[in-house]
Parts: structure tokens; sequence; C-alpha cells
């Protein structure tokens, strides 16, 4: 019978053919955990006994949603994750390091065709490398760090084809996912697989491909992977490809070249519209970062927008490059400069601001425009503000303005 | 007897427990801030052993365990929804806050209620009604029924799907 990718990578690992529907258990290739997340996973690893990883070297900490500590109640359970490290033989990206799962991708810790576990909701990222990628908890997390295995449920699968040759000026990866989460909404892939296909995906970069299955979690997907077609890779790799007449839950076509700049208004990702429909709204935060849109490539955008130029009066405009790697990448070519020199603030490589633990918590009343995934009530740390999440560029612009801009008005 | 406290539909876990409590390993402090930014009356209204009932997609958003941690700490005794996003699902199974998906539901604030995990049955004595949970995998009803994945892992030291 033919299959879907999501199928073929859980065969792969169950060392049998399985579908939609069917439980099993299979070895996992790879792990993470954050400040977040890996405090309540190693008191469940302890407490279900265990001593030992079961294996050391696919055991990933990374000091990321809050880091540098912003107090000590944090700095403590940063130092509890370092002595697990130290104990345990596992390795451990400590702050500066970047957003665990640009830093995953960075180290080459997940591969095409792997089956990784992440203690962190936008682990589906890594379907951009054509492997099968899940969100976990903690406790789950903490079972696969004592047993090397996972159970679950073979998904069923969306499969969304992206149809056409070129995107509009100022459309990127963004913009067409958040079509998709309108069109699937909040709920719409719950427990489900979601495949990217056709000759707009294939074109795309890593790191676009990642923005792509990212926000899969904004649709309450267990994953999403983009067909390898079009992939390019610093290693060789085996593709997993789906079967031309593998079994779909639904199909969603989209004319990806006819898509414009996209917004997703407070409080819901998936109340998403046109950007030309919200030209006006005055903000007074700008961000840009996170795993979503905090790549070499989303920053570049900014500073090709802002070079030359200062962000409007009133106006904040905060920068969190997604690794350590992006930093130092955007630094050499100038972009970071760019980038101070237009008026914006650089913070460390990590969540920053996106999870509302620290650097750049927005005040009552303010508006946000952000390149981040997640615009829920209080999500920025503030429950009386509001979000706006759209693409780096619609964020760079904006913050030019003062108010939501298109990035058509000034065409690249 | 426990009375149902009603939630909408696609109540994320930023609503449940904000982000900005999570990073703790105190559990109590966690229960303290659980709906602040959902429902700031949540505690004065809420008794212990009481239930959420909510419609779709309840737990959506980040992966963060704290959210059902939470609930559990402030007492809730159970969590019904017409349907749960799957890592908050997963995840109150594991640290043992019973949860069960009745896509059929009713209830209504107030409605007094009587549960029964194993067999999935939750009776409303207000509006005299019987409702029928989805059944679970056997594997989760499983690590319910062990009051969550630690004693599971402990007792079986592996999972056992069938």
């Amino acid at each position: 019978m033919p299959q879907t990718i999501a199928e073929k990578i859980i065969s792969n690992h169950a060392g049998k053919k399985v579908y939609a529907g069917e439980l099993c258990i299979v070895p996992v290739d790879g792990c993470m955990a954050t400040d977040t997340t890996a405090p309540l996973a190693i008191k469940a690893f302890k407490e279900m006994g265990g001593t030992e990883l079961a294996d050391k070297n696919k055991f990933h900490l990374i000091i990321d949603h809050a880091a540098p500590a912003p107090n000590e109640r944090i700095a403590n359970l940063h130092n509890l994750m370092r002595s697990f490290a130290h104990e345990y033989g596992c390795s451990l990206y400590d702050i500066g390091s970047g957003i665990c799962h640009q830093v995953m991708v960075d180290n080459h810790k997940v591969k095409p065709g792997d089956i990784f576990m992440g203690a962190d909701s936008h682990t589906p990222t890594y379907g951009a490398l054509n492997a099968f990628a899940c969100g976990v908890g903690s406790t789950d997390l903490a079972a696969v760090m004592l047993t090397g295995k996972i159970w679950l449920k073979v998904p069923q699968t969306i499969k969304v084809v992206l149809h056409g040759k070129k995107l509009q000026p100022g459309v990127s990866g963004k913009d067409l996912v958040l079509e998709v989460v309108k069109q699937l909404t909040i709920s719409g892939a719950t427990y489900q697989a979601v495949e990217y296909h056709g000759e707009a995906a294939a074109q795309l970069s890593l790191s676009q491909r990642m923005v792509l299955c990212n926000m899969v979690a904004e649709m309450g997907a267990k994953t999403g992977i983009v067909s390898p077609k079009g992939l390019q890779l610093p290693y060789d790799f085996e593709p997993i490809e789906a079967d031309d007449d593998a079994n779909y839950s639904r199909v969603i076509e989209i004319d990806a070249a006819a898509i414009q700049p996209k917004i997703a208004i407070p409080n819901s990702p998936d109340d998403v519209h046109n950007v030309e429909d919200y030209v006006g709204t005055k903000i007074s935060y700008a961000f840009i970062g996170t795993c979503t849109n905090g790549r070499l490539d989303d920053l570049q955008t900014a500073a090709a927008i802002l070079k030359g130029k200062h962000i409007a009066p009133g106006v904040r405009m905060v920068i969190a490059p997604a690794s350590k790697q992006v930093l130092i990448d955007a630094l050499k070519d100038g972009t970071i400069q760019t980038l101070i020199e237009a008026g914006a603030t650089i913070i460390n490589s990590g969540c920053g601001p996106c999870v509302g633990s620290h650097e750049g918590v927005p005040g009552d009343g303010e508006v946000v425009i952000s390149a981040a995934n997640r615009n829920f009530k209080g999500r920025m740390g503030n429950p009386n503000a509001s979000i706006y999440l759209a693409n780096p560029a619609t964020v760079a612009i904006s913050a030019l303005h003062g108010f939501i801009n298109t990035p058509k008005s000034q065409i690249l | 007897m426990p009375i149902a406290h009603t939630y909408g539909n696609n109540i994320d876990t930023d609503r449940i427990i904000p982000g900005k409590y999570t990073k703790t390993l105190d559990i109590a402090s966690l229960a303290a801030h659980v709906m602040e930014d959902l429902d700031p009356d949540f505690h004065k209204k809420f008794q212990v052993g009481d239930m959420i009932v909510a419609g779709d997609n309840f737990g959506c958003g980040s992966s963060r365990e704290q959210a059902p941690v939470a609930l559990k700490a402030a007492g809730v005794s159970v969590v019904i929804a017409r349907f749960f996003a799957r890592i908050f699902f997963r995840n109150a199974i594991n640290i043992g806050l019973p949860v069960l998906e009745i896509p059929d539901h009713d209830i209504e604030t107030g409605d007094l209620l009587a549960v029964d995990l194993a067999s999935g049955i939750v009776e409303n004595k207000t509006k005299n009604k019987t409702y029928n949970a989805t059944k679970m995998p056997k594997v989760m009803l499983a690590i319910m029924q062990e009051g969550g994945l630690v004693n599971y892992l402990q007792k079986h030291k592996d999972y056992i799907l069938e």
C-alpha cells in the first residue's frame, strides 16, 4: 500500500510497514529539552528511576527561553541543567548558543528520515529537513531519555500543495504558512501531519522550509514535513518522498504565486488577513526573532529595508538572532551594523520576548508587530498588549513608518 | 459533589499558565497563577475537586507541561473537553491529571458531575444526562490508571501497547 512521508519514516523505525491510525513504539534518533521544559523532565527522569541516559549522544539540553537568567529562581534552574549535563554526559548548549531548534539544525543534530522528539511545541520545524519531529511535554521526554523510545499513533496526513513559480515581492514562507493556518484553523490539523508539496515549496531555502513546518504547531499538528524535492544540505542524504497515490485525509491546493503579505491579528494565529487591510494601524514595538523568523535571511530582509534609514520616533525595535551562528554571519556581512544604525536593539540569541520571560515585555495598551508565531493574549508577558504577526519585511517596514505597512510599499 | 466550570474553545496553555511563571519547580506557585489571564476570579469560584469543562482544542499552543501540572495542583479533579490539543492531552495523562474527551457534551457551569474514569461515563446530575467519553488507547488508559507515566514506568519499565 502506498505511504505518506510520515508513514514511511515511522515504518523505517518500527521495522514493519505501518499506516495512519496504528499504534507503535519507535526508537528516537534525537531529543532535546529547554530551560522551560528540562527541569521538569529531569525531575521526572529521576523519579522514574533513571540513573543513565538511554543514549547520551542523542539528548541535548538548551538554555534559550530565559537566557541569561533574569532572576535567581531561573539561574538555579539553569544550574540544575548544567549539573545534569555534566553528570550524565549529554550536550549542553548554554546561554548565547541560540534557540533550541536553530541550534539543533545548525549543529546537524537532526537529519532527513530521523524521528526527533523535542520538549518544545515548535519541534516540527525539523520537518524542513524531511524528518518526523514532534513536540512533547517534559514527562514524555523523560521517558525518551530513559528508554530511547516513544509510543505514538501513526498520524493521518493533510497534503498542502503550494503551486506557482514565483512569490509576490515582499512575500515569504511566513505568508504561505499564515495562509495555511488560516485555512486549517488553530485546531484543523490536530493529531495529524501536514505534508508540503508543490513547485513553490521545492524552490524554498532550508530557512523558509523551516517557517512552513514551524507553524504547523499553530494548526495543532503532530508534525509538518516538506517534500525533499529541491532540498539542499551540506551532506549526502537519502530523501523520503511520499508515494503518488498515498492516502491523505485532506488535500489543500494554494496558488502561492498569488499570495499577498499576510498578518495574523490579535489574539489568535489563525485570524489571518492581508497586511493591506491593516495598513495605518499604529505600533510602538517591532520584534524580529524566534524559531519562526530569526534566521540570517530574515535579518538581511529587515536590513535591506532599513539600510540608511531610521525607525520611526516612538517605536522601539528588538532583534534576537536565532542562534550564535546566525549572529556571527549577520555580523560578518554588516547586517547587524545596518540594523543598529537604523535604531534596532540587538538582544542575545534566544527566545527573547516571544514567551514573555524577559528582554522586552510590552506595556499596557501597546501594539506589537512581531515576526514570531503566537499572538495569544498575554503571550509576550502582558495580557493588556496586542500582538500582530507578520513576516520580517512587514515588521521592518512597519517599524520604519510607526504603523503597520505592507512591504509591497517598498519593492526590494 | 464537584461542579463544572466551563470555558470556551481553543484555550491555549499561555492562558492556563503564562510563560513568565513557568520556569519553576515550585508547584504551589504554578497553582497560584493558574488561569490568571483567562479568568482572574478562578480561585474565588473554584473548590478543590471541581472540574474544568471546555469546548474544542483545550490546551493548544506551547508544550509546557506546567499547564496540566498547575491545574492538578490547584485541585482540578478532571478536565473534560470536546477534544484536546495533542501535547496537552498526553501531558495531562502523563502527570496524572485525568482528562476525558466528550465530543457532544452540553455541560454548563455549575452542573453537578459524577465521573467514572475507568468506563469514561460521565453523569450530569443537574441535567439528568449521561455522556460517553471517547475511548483512549489501552496504553494511555493504563498510564492514566497508574496515576501517570512516572508510576507506569516504575512498574512496567517499558511501554506495553496491548
